[in-house]
Parts: structure tokens; C-alpha cells; sequence
């Protein structure tokens, strides 16, 4: 713990609000992510609003157990599982993330100004995902929603395979942005799907899809609903939303809201 | 086309007795019954349940076996024959509830208990105490007590968090949505009056169950139904469900049609839709990733319970039992072949999975010869009968058990194996309200005090005639179980010698 620099600095926290809020700073150097997160979580019992964390590197389960809406600003590499099971809090991270972010999530919001890892917002039942970079395998996994928690995660970059696999609920937009050699996303695009929607922007190669989704094209409802998450995208980013709706987007839905229904004799 | 199945059963009506009342017909949840001048039963829907037979106040009504003469044959059973011809009329898989219903051999049986005579007399349970409390947790490598002259003398370890039980029984996992919130609750109520612990299955919590958190063990399994911070809050320990006896390998399943307005609301789903939980979890490929989530979950309550994995027996459960122990987990939930299901796969559930009596001696045996035996405790379950497989699961290495099959029966569950259809006639495995309220919670929890009671006394008889006045002392002492009619295999992997050596 003697590593870690706690202090209140009202005025540091300028350019993420306008109003002077509580920030404090944490250096998260030689600090394992059990000493980190004790110090992140008193920080927040304490009163603090905005947690500024510098030097993270690789700590795992930032994020984890709070409640609060406090904010949670990371400079550097956090760790695997960076807000599980998070429930309010907003976390930004300037750097790449790892694997596992935002692992059943419940609420919240996760912004990451670089790229991430595999298996991202797995079960993840509400909240947001903003991964500004390409992603792994195995994300939005499980992604389902329940009454007004409806999860959204929008990938800047592409994406590995298994994208969206056995999803039951909530929005996935995934933009390809970067250039890259590779398709805008893996194979296996959406197995097992049976709830929610992935928007793609731009062609998706039908040998990717899984058998459980159709592609449909964008209603004016979906164009509402691309409208509201890429402006905020957009805003977080600081990218020019014009020039993310230049290209087309394609729409994959499942088949079927019981796809298994059907597999057994009674 | 339609196979034109005969009906399993016929259902006998003496019309001589018969007032007509129609309590039968209003007790069937198959609708086998029905009145046209009189009660007739719809043979073929009848599953043998008893609910009829109970509840006609002039035993008027009797279930038979069709005895219909099929020509015999040893390979080709009449089982075997309707199997094939109900899947060539349908072309699906062949649904089960309940537990393995075929005549594997029983390890159980096979072995019997050491008894004390004239050298090491016996004890007497009724005069003197007999311990079976256990504390299911992580125990440290070395206790360091204070010795200090001047100080009181006390422990200087400071011990994980530990899950305290007042006999070694514990309820396994059955979720809301494969049994009925009466039936919940009533596990619940005799989970705390016993001093022990009931698990929600993977169904999430209903907050009615809330007062119980003392008592409750919730579990994360790879849908991640119901689970947030509150629910992580709301229990006396989290296990990460990665498998189950019945149906090791396979995911879950709870069809649309049982997700009703509070399933919904527990699972944190949709009304209606299917709820699904995928064969792995997608962020456990390794013992490493399950450390992972073993930490995240540790974190996430700040290390303030208990955090476990429940896998199902399969042939090298030692090897990942020592990995999972590894990976930080304070308990071990293994669930061997015999254990029970609210569906699956009829292929699954008879033909997968290894027995738990072998699964205990191997997972035991494994861990003590790596000398990290002593950092998580055991919990044996699949088809535990009654307190002599307890004593035997118990003596082969087990810390604990856990039971369902058996805590069900007690409510008055009949293993008609129907629980898949969700028509439970008694209230137990289905949603139907009309149905659950023949489950009074307060009574079936009653049942379930009273067979705990009845098998901790019994528990306690074996022990003294064994000349033990402690569980603990039964754990692992295999030198005091004997193998009867089994192979030199067997009893080396049991570790057990022959009767009469």
C-alpha cells in the first residue's frame, strides 16, 4: 500500500467534467491487483467520484464489487477480467485492454481507446462496451438482456471468430474501421444465436455465418437505434460519425428464439 | 406415421368404490383422467406418479404395470424396442429427468462397514457425544499457535473462509424453473433449521429465499442466469457449476415454456424464451481460466466466502480435481453418474459419467499423494440412498455430501422421471401454480428435517460402532470399509481390501 499516491486533486479532473469533482490518483505500480483493488474500492468508499489510475499494468478484476457510479480512469494495460460482474461504475481505459472484459456485466459502461482481447462481455446482461480497436475470439458470448437492461457493445475494429456465439439478447455494431488483411469478422459469426441483433457495417462472406442467423437488411427503427450508439461511439472516440455511416450496415438476426425446440421426442 | 405405443401403464378404476368425486381427476397433472359417467383414464398418459392413488379417499384407484406380452428378448428389451420406434416416429433425442435408472453395479453395495467387537469396544451414541459437524473450506498448511507465557493461548492462522455444517449433508443444486419456489423454499427453511445449506442451482435467487442467505449456496454456471453482484451477495458461499452427474460434458437446457413471470425474473430473462447454458463456460478453456473466475468471484465479495467448482465424475477427475484445487477452489462438488436431473438426454444420462464411489477414492487419493488434500474439502453426490452411502462416500474420502434425488422423495417426489414435462403432480418439478401449491413449504420442509434428523442419529450409530466419536475420523479411513464379490481392480482403485482380510 506505500506505493500508492492517494490525493485529493479537485481540479484534475477539468477536462473529463465540467464540475470540480473528487479525483483521486492511484499509482498502480508493483501493486498486485489484490493491493489495487482494495485501494480502488476504499478510494470509492471513501467518496471519491473520479479514480484516476496510472501505470496499470496487468492487474486483473479492476472494477469488481462496485456499485457506485463513480468513474474509474486507467492509463495503461489493465488486466483480464477488467469490470466483472460491474454494476454502475464507468471505466475508461487509455490503453489496450486483455481478455474477459466486462464478464457478466450487469451495468456500467467500459470504454477502451485501444484494442482488446478474446471472450469480451461474456453473459453480459446490461451496460456498455466501447472497444475503440479489433477484438479476439469469442466475444459477446452469451450477451442477453432482461426488461430495460438491454447491453450494448459497439467494436471500432473487427473481430475473431465465434463473434456473438448463443447470443439471447442486446446490440452488438461492429464497424471495421481498421484496416486490417483480415474479414471484418471470424467464422462461426453468430452460432446458436437466438435472441438480440448484430449489426455489421459492410459484407459479411454467408460461409462465416452460423446456421442460426439471416442476415435482413436496416429498417428506419435500426437506423434509430445505429444512430443513438454510434453518435455516442463517436463522442467517446472523438471520430467523425459521418464517416462511419458512409458505408451500408447489414443486420444478423436468429432464425428462431428457440433454435433447440425442436431436438428432442417426448 | 404413428407408432401406436401401448400405454406403460393401465390405470384401474373400481367403479364399485368409486363416489365419484373427481379428486383424481383434479390431482392427475398428466390429464390422464377424466369423467364420462364415471372416471376413465386415458392409459397412455399415465406416468405412474401415484398422485390418484394417494389422494382417492376410497382407494378406489390402482396403477399397474402394462403387462402386455411382448416376445422376450434379452438384447432387444421391450425398452430398447419402444425407444427405437418413438425416435423413428419423431426424430429427436429421448428425454429423462431424474437420476440413471439402470442396473449398473452399485460400489455402494459392495461394500460394507468395519464394526467394533471385544479388543476396541464400541460407543454408545445415546451417552456419550458424537461430532458430526464439518467445515467445508480451505484449511491451511500448518497451524501456528501462540505460546507466548504471558498470553492467552490461541491460533495465530488466520483460516479462509469456512462454510460450517451441522451434519455432513448438504442439498445439491436444483434451480428454480426444474422445481417449484415451494419446493426452494422448503429446502431453504430445513437447510437453516439443520444447520447446513441448500444451492440454488443455476436458476439465479428469488428474493423470497433471501432470509435464507445464511444457508445458501448460489451458483455460477456458463449461462450466468440471475448472477450479479446482489445474488454473489445474497449467499453463505458461489460455486462454479462446470458440470453435472447426469449429464457431464452437455449444457442445460430449461425450455420457453417453463420460463414463466418469476423464472424470468430469477434467471434475468425474457418471458418465454429458452434458457440455454452452453456445454463449456466460453471464458474457462484451462485450469488457468478457471482460476481466473475461481479470483474474480474471490474479489468480488472480498474474500469473504467460500468459492467452489462443481464438476461431474468422469474418468480423470483426479487429475482435474487436483487443477481445480490448484486453480484456488475451497471446494470440490463432485457429482458422479447416478446423479439426478430436471432433463437430459436419456443417451447422457444412463451411459456417461463414472460412479462417485470411485470418483471419491480416485479425486482422495490423488490429492493426499500431492499433500494439498488438506486445501479443499470434498463433496461426494449422485444417487446417495441413504446414511449407510453417506458413512461409505464419507469413509472413501469424502468431506461431505450432497443429496437431491433423496431430499425430493422426502417432499413426495415419486421418480416418475417426468420432471421434464414440468406436469409434477406434486408440486415438486414444475411451474404450473396450481400445481406447485400442493407443495406446502413448512411441511416439506418438516419432512426434510426429519430425514436429515433420521440419518445424522443413524450416522451417529455407525460411528460408535465403529468406535469413532467424530466424522472426521471416518474421513478417508478406508482401512474400516470391506469390498464384498469385487475384483482386484476395483478394490485397489477403491482402496479397499476384500471382506475377510
Amino acid at each position: 500500500m506505500q506505493n500508492c499516491t492517494l490525493a485529493q486533486n479537485n481540479l484534475a479532473c477539468a477536462e473529463v467534467s465540467p464540475q470540480a469533482r473528487a479525483t483521486v490518483w492511484i499509482n498502480a505500480k508493483r501493486l498486485s491487483y489484490q493491493e489495487l483493488n482494495a485501494t480502488i474500492h476504499e478510494a470509492v468508499f471513501g467518496g471519491a467520484k473520479v479514480v484516476e489510475v496510472e501505470n496499470v499494468n496487468g492487474q486483473r478484476y479492476i472494477g469488481r464489487g462496485l456499485n457506485q457510479p463513480v468513474e474509474i480512469i486507467l492509463h495503461g494495460t489493465p488486466g483480464n477480467d477488467l469490470g466483472c460482474f460491474l454494476n454502475g461504475p464507468q471505466i475508461i481505459v487509455r490503453g489496450n485492454g486483455q481478455d474477459c472484459i466486462g464478464n457478466t456485466m450487469n451495468d456500467g459502461k467500459i470504454v477502451v481507446h485501444g484494442d482488446a482481447g478474446d471472450v469480451l462481455g461474456y453473459g453480459m446482461r446490461g451496460g456498455k462496451l466501447f472497444i475503440r480497436g479489433n477484438v479476439g475470439y469469442r466475444v459477446g458470448i452469451h450477451m442477453k438482456e432482461y426488461r430495460r437492461q438491454v447491453p450494448v457493445m459497439v467494436i471500432g475494429g473487427t473481430a475473431g471468430d465465434f463473434f456473438g456465439e448463443y447470443m439471447a439478447g442486446g446490440i452488438i455494431i461492429l464497424l471495421g474501421l481498421e484496416q486490417t488483411d483480415r474479414p471484418i469478422a471470424g467464422d462461426y459469426l453468430g452460432t446458436g444465436m437466438h435472441g438480440g441483433v448484430i449489426y455489421v457495417r459492410g459484407e459479411v462472406d454467408p460461409a462465416q455465418l452460423g446456421k442460426e442467423v439471416v442476415v435482413m437488411s436496416i429498417t428506419p427503427a435500426d437506423e434509430v437505434v445505429l444512430d443513438q450508439h454510434l453518435s455516442e461511439f463517436c463522442r467517446d472516440f472523438n471520430l467523425d460519425y459521418a464517416a462511419i455511416r458512409n458505408k451500408p450496415f447489414i443486420k444478423l438476426v436468429p432464425t428462431s428464439h428457440r433454435p433447440y425446440g425442436r431436438l428432442y421426442a417426448y | 406415421m404413428n407408432s401406436h405405443l401401448p400405454a406403460e401403464f393401465i390405470v384401474k378404476v373400481d367403479h364399485y368404490r368409486c363416489r365419484r368425486c373427481k379428486r383424481c381427476i383434479l390431482n392427475c397433472g398428466f390429464s390422464a383422467l377424466k369423467f364420462e359417467n364415471g372416471v376413465v383414464a386415458e392409459h397412455h398418459k399415465c406416468v405412474a406418479c401415484h398422485r390418484c392413488v394417494t389422494f382417492c379417499p376410497e382407494q378406489a384407484i390402482t396403477v399397474e404395470e402394462n403387462r402386455l406380452a411382448y416376445k422376450a428378448n434379452a438384447h432387444w428389451s421391450v425398452e430398447v424396442r419402444k425407444n427405437i420406434l418413438k425416435q423413428a416416429e419423431q426424430g429427436g433425442m429421448l428425454l429423462t429427468g431424474s437420476g440413471n435408472d439402470k442396473p449398473y453395479l452399485s460400489y455402494f453395495d459392495r461394500l460394507v462397514i468395519d464394526a467394533c467387537q471385544v479388543t476396541n469396544p464400541p460407543i454408545d451414541p445415546i451417552r456419550e457425544p458424537m461430532e458430526l459437524r464439518t467445515y467445508l473450506g480451505r484449511k491451511p498448511d500448518s497451524l501456528g499457535n501462540n505460546t507466548a507465557w504471558n498470553k492467552k493461548i490461541g491460533l495465530d492462522t488466520q483460516l479462509g473462509p469456512q462454510l460450517k455444517l451441522e451434519t455432513p449433508i448438504i442439498f445439491g443444486g436444483m434451480s428454480f424453473g426444474a422445481i417449484s419456489l415451494n419446493a426452494q423454499k422448503a429446502l431453504a427453511r430445513a437447510a437453516q433449521a439443520c444447520g447446513t445449506f441448500m444451492n440454488t442451482g443455476e436458476g439465479g435467487l428469488h428474493k423470497d429465499l433471501y432470509p435464507y442467505k445464511n444457508n445458501v449456496i448460489v451458483q455460477v454456471a456458463s449461462g450466468r442466469f440471475g448472477v450479479n453482484q446482489e445474488y454473489l451477495d445474497q449467499a453463505a458461499a458461489i460455486e462454479i457449476k462446470i458440470g453435472q452427474g447426469a449429464k457431464p460434458g452437455i449444457g442445460g437446457h430449461l425450455p420457453g415454456e417453463k420460463v414463466n413471470q418469476e423464472v424470468s425474473e430469477t434467471r434475468m430473462i425474457p418471458i418465454g424464451t429458452d434458457a440455454l447454458s452452453p456445454a463449456p463456460h466460453h471464458d474457462i478453456y484451462s485450469i488457468e481460466d478457471l482460476a481466473q473466475l475461481i479470483y474474480a468471484l474471490k474479489e468480488t465479495v472480498n474474500y469473504s466466502k467460500p468459492v467452489g467448482v462443481k464438476i461431474s465424475a468422469v474418468h480423470n477427475v483426479a487429475a482435474i480435481a487436483s487443477g481445480i484445487t490448484r486453480a484456488g477452489a475451497d471446494f470440490i462438488y463432485i457429482d458422479g453418474f447416478r446423479g439426478g436431473t430436471g432433463a437430459a438426454p436419456n443417451v447422457i444420462r444412463d451411459h456417461v459419467g463414472i460412479p462417485i464411489e470411485v470418483a471419491i477414492a480416485a479425486v482422495d487419493d490423488r490429492l493426499r499423494q500431492e499433500g494439498i488434500r488438506n486445501q479443499v474439502s470434498v463433496i461426494a453426490a449422485g444417487g446417495i440412498r441413504h446414511s449407510g452411502d453417506i458413512a461409505k462416500a464419507i469413509a472413501l474420502g469424502a468431506d461431505a455430501v450432497a443429496i437431491g434425488t433423496a431430499a425430493l422423495i422426502a417432499m413426495g417426489c415419486r421418480v416418475c422421471q417426468k420432471c421434464y414435462t414440468g406436469n409434477c403432480s406434486w408440486g415438486i418439478a414444475t411451474q404450473r401454480a396450481e400445481l406447485v401449491k400442493r407443495l406446502d413449504p413448512d411441511q416439506a420442509a418438516e419432512r426434510l428435517i426429519n430425514l436429515l434428523q433420521a440419518w445424522s442419529l443413524e450416522l451417529k450409530e455407525v460411528l460408535g460402532a465403529l468406535g469413532i466419536n467424530a466424522i472426521e475420523s471416518l474421513r478417508g479411513n478406508r482401512e474400516r470399509l470391506r469390498g464384498v464379490g469385487l475384483d482386484d481392480t476395483s478394490l485397489t482403485i477403491l482402496g479397499v481390501k476384500p471382506a475377510g482380510q
